[in-house]
């Protein structure tokens, strides 16, 4: 592919991204709405870059919280113990089921840490008006829209197990606030993904030669 | 006003202008410059979609209603439905994380179904009233926050800590659980939001009869 592509905004076009209409906008500084659904016409999502980074950088606070404070602390009758998302995962494994102890280990810790980093990656490219290796850039981002929400399995074991392990005074498990913060990283990058706009790595390649072809 | 023909999009990954050509049954159109799926055929997806959405609003209501899982020890018995979870992380302090959960687990997949039988309902009759398209768009969003498929993963890996401390009795609501992902699933891959928009009546009132072609190469087509 070697000609100028013939995007939408390019050739005066603007396509909704609610139903997904190409329609002729009202004017170049306000696109106007949408003949079909009336939403709101945008060339492209308002302040990607901006608000991306702002979602990356708090889902990266949290995710130490997350990963340090105890998502439950199991009480019997003589003692009293927090458990991290690592315990766990060290339980798992020493317990003998190694291979869920490596799904609970990609899901919460390198799932949401790959995520942010390929977040930072595209975002970075994006800035820099990088033409490079598109194609691959566009399928990193549609992975990440996908395996994000993996990254709440701990929450839900922690919650069907405070459920269940409600045997005062045998043995009792509370929630702690890691839950929370676990949680939190997942909305966080969910919210990241979203406002990414995916046709900013296009756009820094318009008039150059693609090199990845 | 320039015309522009239906079959011509923009791709939403990377706004290149292309024509989805006429597909046969089951094919796809991609995106020749990102590869995103523009379209599919999927012929009758109406009415299979409605089958699917009626099965997976019966899984879910099953799903919901019974026990997940009991368990018992030294004598004590204990069990939770998937609201019963949410619940008692309600009652444990974690309230936010609470609303959360109920919100993954049970309200977005509810929304996700009904919005879908209320959209499939009134696009029968074409042309379809304005709030179906309304509905398109908050389907989209329910779905993406419904997390039904993690929760079950969630669940299986308490059931083989639990199962270390008591005996665990799995419930009717988990083999519920796991149709309803089938079902979502199954639902979800045959809805054509595509074939849907194309029923609803639109925004400015004119539903005009749009003249052919000005733009664009075919889209890459895929084989099945």
């Amino acid at each position: 592919m070697t000609a100028v592509a013939r995007t939408g905004m390019r050739e005066g076009f603007v396509s909704c991204e609610v139903c997904g209409l190409l329609s002729r906008p009202a004017g170049a500084e306000d696109p106007g709405e949408c003949p079909r659904c009336g939403e709101e016409l945008e060339f492209r999502r308002r302040d990607p870059v901006q608000r991306t980074w702002a979602f990356v950088i708090a889902a990266a606070i949290c995710y130490l919280p997350a990963n340090i404070l105890p998502v439950m602390r199991t009480t019997t009758l003589t003692s009293e113990e927090p458990d991290t998302i690592i315990s766990g995962v060290v339980y798992l494994y020493t317990s003998g089921s190694w291979y869920l102890a490596l799904i609970l280990l990609i899901a919460s810790v390198m799932i949401p840490l790959a995520k942010l980093a390929a977040l930072a990656y595209l975002l970075i490219t994006v800035q820099r008006g990088s033409a490079r290796n598109n194609r691959e850039r566009a399928r990193l981002y549609r992975v990440l829209e996908i395996i994000g929400r993996w990254s709440m399995v701990d929450v839900f074991v922690a919650t069907f197990v405070v459920a269940l392990i409600q045997l005062r005074p045998l043995m009792s498990v509370a929630p702690e606030p890691g839950v929370l913060f676990f949680s939190a990283v997942v909305i966080l990058t969910i919210f990241a993904a979203e406002s990414f706009d995916p046709r900013l790595i296009w756009d820094s390649s318009q008039g150059k030669q693609e090199t990845d072809d | 006003m320039a015309s522009l023909s239906k079959d011509v999009v923009a791709c939403p990954d990377c706004d290149l202008l292309q024509r989805i050509p006429a597909l046969p049954p089951g094919g796809t159109a991609c995106c020749q410059r990102c590869g995103r799926k523009l379209a599919t055929c999927k012929p009758g997806s109406i009415e299979r979609t409605t089958a699917l959405a009626v099965a997976a609003a019966i899984a879910f209501l099953l799903a919901n209603l019974e026990p997940l899982m009991g368990l018992s020890v030294a004598g004590r018995e204990s069990s939770t439905t998937i609201a019963g979870g949410a619940w008692q992380m309600w009652v444990q302090g974690e309230k936010i994380a609470a609303l959360l959960i109920a919100f993954f687990a049970v309200i977005a997949p509810a929304l996700q179904i009904g919005f879908l039988l209320a959209i499939l309902l009134a696009v029968r009759r074409p042309p379809a009233p304005r709030w179906v398209g309304t509905l398109l768009r908050w389907v989209e969003i329910a779905g993406s926050w419904s997390m039904v498929e993690v929760m079950m993963l969630g669940i299986l890996v308490s059931l083989v800590k639990i199962a270390a401390l008591a005996r665990v009795i799995p419930g009717v609501g988990i083999f519920a659980t796991g149709g309803l992902i089938l079902l979502l699933a199954a639902m979800s891959s045959s809805f054509d939001p595509r074939e849907a928009w194309s029923r609803v009546r639109w925004a400015n009132g004119e539903e005009p009869q749009r003249a052919l072609p000005s733009a664009g190469k075919n889209a890459a087509e895929a084989g099945r």
